[in-house]
């Protein structure tokens, strides 16, 4: 990275990742999107525009301070909108801790193969995330609901159809697992 | 696209921030959700050498309900999410109108992390809660290491991406007053893609009496001008049943009252041609939303 100049302080951020305690020191500005990819080589996160408004770079977190973290796992933020300085203590789950606790694929992103729902693959990350939390709120969602709750995403490859269908698919895996 | 370099400021408590506040003087800035600071820092457009975090301030953290009757508000801390306080179910059943709006800004994932305060602060002429707290008369507090201050809504904006803070004081709270009597509200705007800045947005406040006849109605308009613009329709509709007003002339007259400009994204006459269509719209709903409020509340006791 280019902004290690002698004179910029550094701080040391200790977080816990998808499980994982972790800890790296870097300088302030340092965007939580980049501190992911670069700093703890977790590549899964993707960045596409760094202003907010694709989502390929969400993650889930909790911690860091906030009030409203009871019963929530993780609540999805744009990791290109934040400095990981501020997130020291807290929990992140980025596209890489959504999978079974045995390693497996996790019930959305089951869902993606199942359903077609990547091409490039650039946007999934973000999508799986954000399904990820959206379907802990809403388990069962209807066909509009889905659309909804990826609307604030961007895909470029699939026209989103297979991506709804991912989500009412994921709602469907993750049911079969609660109710087998 | 990445940010330049700043130092970094955590305060633990609201003293504390007002302290570095007043220490750093105009290099400073606050740091709230960061989701309209960041994205300006990532292009450059805004360079801070010092960043004061106030994402800790848990005692700002809060959506809050006051007085009833005349009288009544609610307070929203300064590092609330606008999801916070889209959720919250007290401020809800008092001031629908917040929840109204909030739905159209930005998508969730953004509205869980920005707050409701930055984006009054932040005084974008289409953020939809500057044109909220302007519709009801609402305000600003403000505080600084010197002392406090409120600040109405008419005086806190002042101009496109301008409010009137000082760069050593926080805006702690704002609070919006609850509509007095039989009123309803809507929001109703038009935007290319759902959770996209709005071409025109317009909020409508109406207050029925007993004979479901108009006795106040005032709207509120998004991305037509520098600032929010409040227009008082009271009169032009007059006190007539809501089911024979004339809501078309109404939006006719507020369409030739606003000044909007045109830009990449649509001309001035379709903004304005906007703006009246959907304060016809919006009146109508409100008024709508007045009987179904009232009827509900009137059966409740039973
Ligand atoms: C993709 C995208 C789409 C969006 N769409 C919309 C939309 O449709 N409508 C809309 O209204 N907004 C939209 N936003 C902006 C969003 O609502 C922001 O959350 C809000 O404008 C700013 O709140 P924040 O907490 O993130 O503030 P920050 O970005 O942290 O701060 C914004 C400014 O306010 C100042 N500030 C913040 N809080 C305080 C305080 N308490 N005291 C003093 N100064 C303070 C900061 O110094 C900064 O100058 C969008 C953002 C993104 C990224
Ligand atoms: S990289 Fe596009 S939203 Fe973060
Ligand atoms: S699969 Fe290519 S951008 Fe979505």
């Amino acid at each position: 990275m280019s902004d290690t100049s002698a004179a910029e302080p550094r701080h040391e951020v200790n977080l816990v990742v998808n499980g994982v305690p972790r800890s790296a020191t870097v300088p302030a500005r340092r965007l939580l999107s980049d501190f992911l990819r670069h700093d703890l080589g977790l590549t899964g996160t993707h960045t596409g525009c760094e202003h907010g408004v694709c989502g390929a770079c969400t993650v889930l977190v909790t911690g860091a301070g906030r009030s409203d973290d009871e019963g929530v796992s993780g609540r999805p933020i744009r990791s290109c909108l934040q400095f990981a300085v501020m997130y020291d203590g807290a929990e992140i789950t980025t596209v890489e801790g959504c999978t079974r606790p045995d390693g497996e694929l996790g019930p959305v992103q089951q869902a993606f193969q199942d359903c077609h729902g990547l091409q490039c693959g650039f946007c999934t990350p973000g999508f799986v995330t954000t399904i990820t939390a959206y379907l802990e709120e809403n388990p069962s969602p209807s066909e509009e609901e889905a659309r909804e709750a990826i609307s604030g995403n961007l895909c470029r490859c699939t026209g989103y159809q297979n991506i709804v269908a991912s989500v009412l698919r994921a709602a469907e895996l993750k049911s079969e697992e609660v109710g087998g | 696209m990445k940010p330049s370099g700043f130092t970094y400021h955590r305060p633990q408590t609201v003293d504390e921030a007002l302290d570095v506040l007043g220490r750093v003087g105009p290099e400073g800035k606050v740091l709230a959700g960061g989701q309209s600071l960041v994205p300006m820092m990532n292009m450059r457009l805004a360079a801070p050498a010092e960043l004061i975090d106030i994402n800790r301030l848990t005692a700002l953290d809060y959506v809050q309900v006051e007085g009833d009757g005349a009288g009544a508000a609610v307070r929203v801390g300064a590092t609330a999410r606008h999801t916070t306080v889209e959720r919250d179910t007290a401020a809800f059943t008092v001031l629908p109108l917040l929840r109204q709006a909030l739905s159209h800004v930005a998508h969730s994932t953004i509205r869980n992390q920005g707050t409701t305060v930055g984006s009054l602060v932040h005084a974008d002429p289409a953020g939809e809660m500057t044109a909220v707290l302007a519709l009801l008369d609402g305000s600003v507090e403000v505080r600084s290491a010197h002392g406090a201050r409120c600040v109405s809504a008419s005086d806190f904006f002042v101009g496109p991406l301008e409010s009137c803070l000082e760069p050593d004081e926080l805006a702690t709270s704002a609070v919006f007053p609850v509509p007095e009597g039989r009123s309803g509200s809507a929001w109703l705007e038009v935007a290319r893609r759902h959770g996209d800045y709005a071409v025109c947005g317009v909020g409508a406040v109406l207050r029925l009496d007993g004979d479901a006849r108009v006795v106040a109605a005032r709207t509120g308009y998004i991305s037509v001008d520098a600032t929010p613009v409040v227009l008082d329709l009271g009169e032009v509709i007059g006190r007539v049943p809501y089911d024979t007003a004339d809501w078309d002339a109404a939006g006719r007259y507020a369409a030739a009252q606003l000044q909007p400009e045109g830009d990449i994204h649509a001309s001035a006459a379709y903004r304005r041609q906007l703006a009246g269509v959907l304060t016809s719209r919006a009146l109508s709903a409100a008024a709508r939303h007045a009987l179904a409020r009232h009827d509900i509340m009137t059966e409740v006791p039973q």
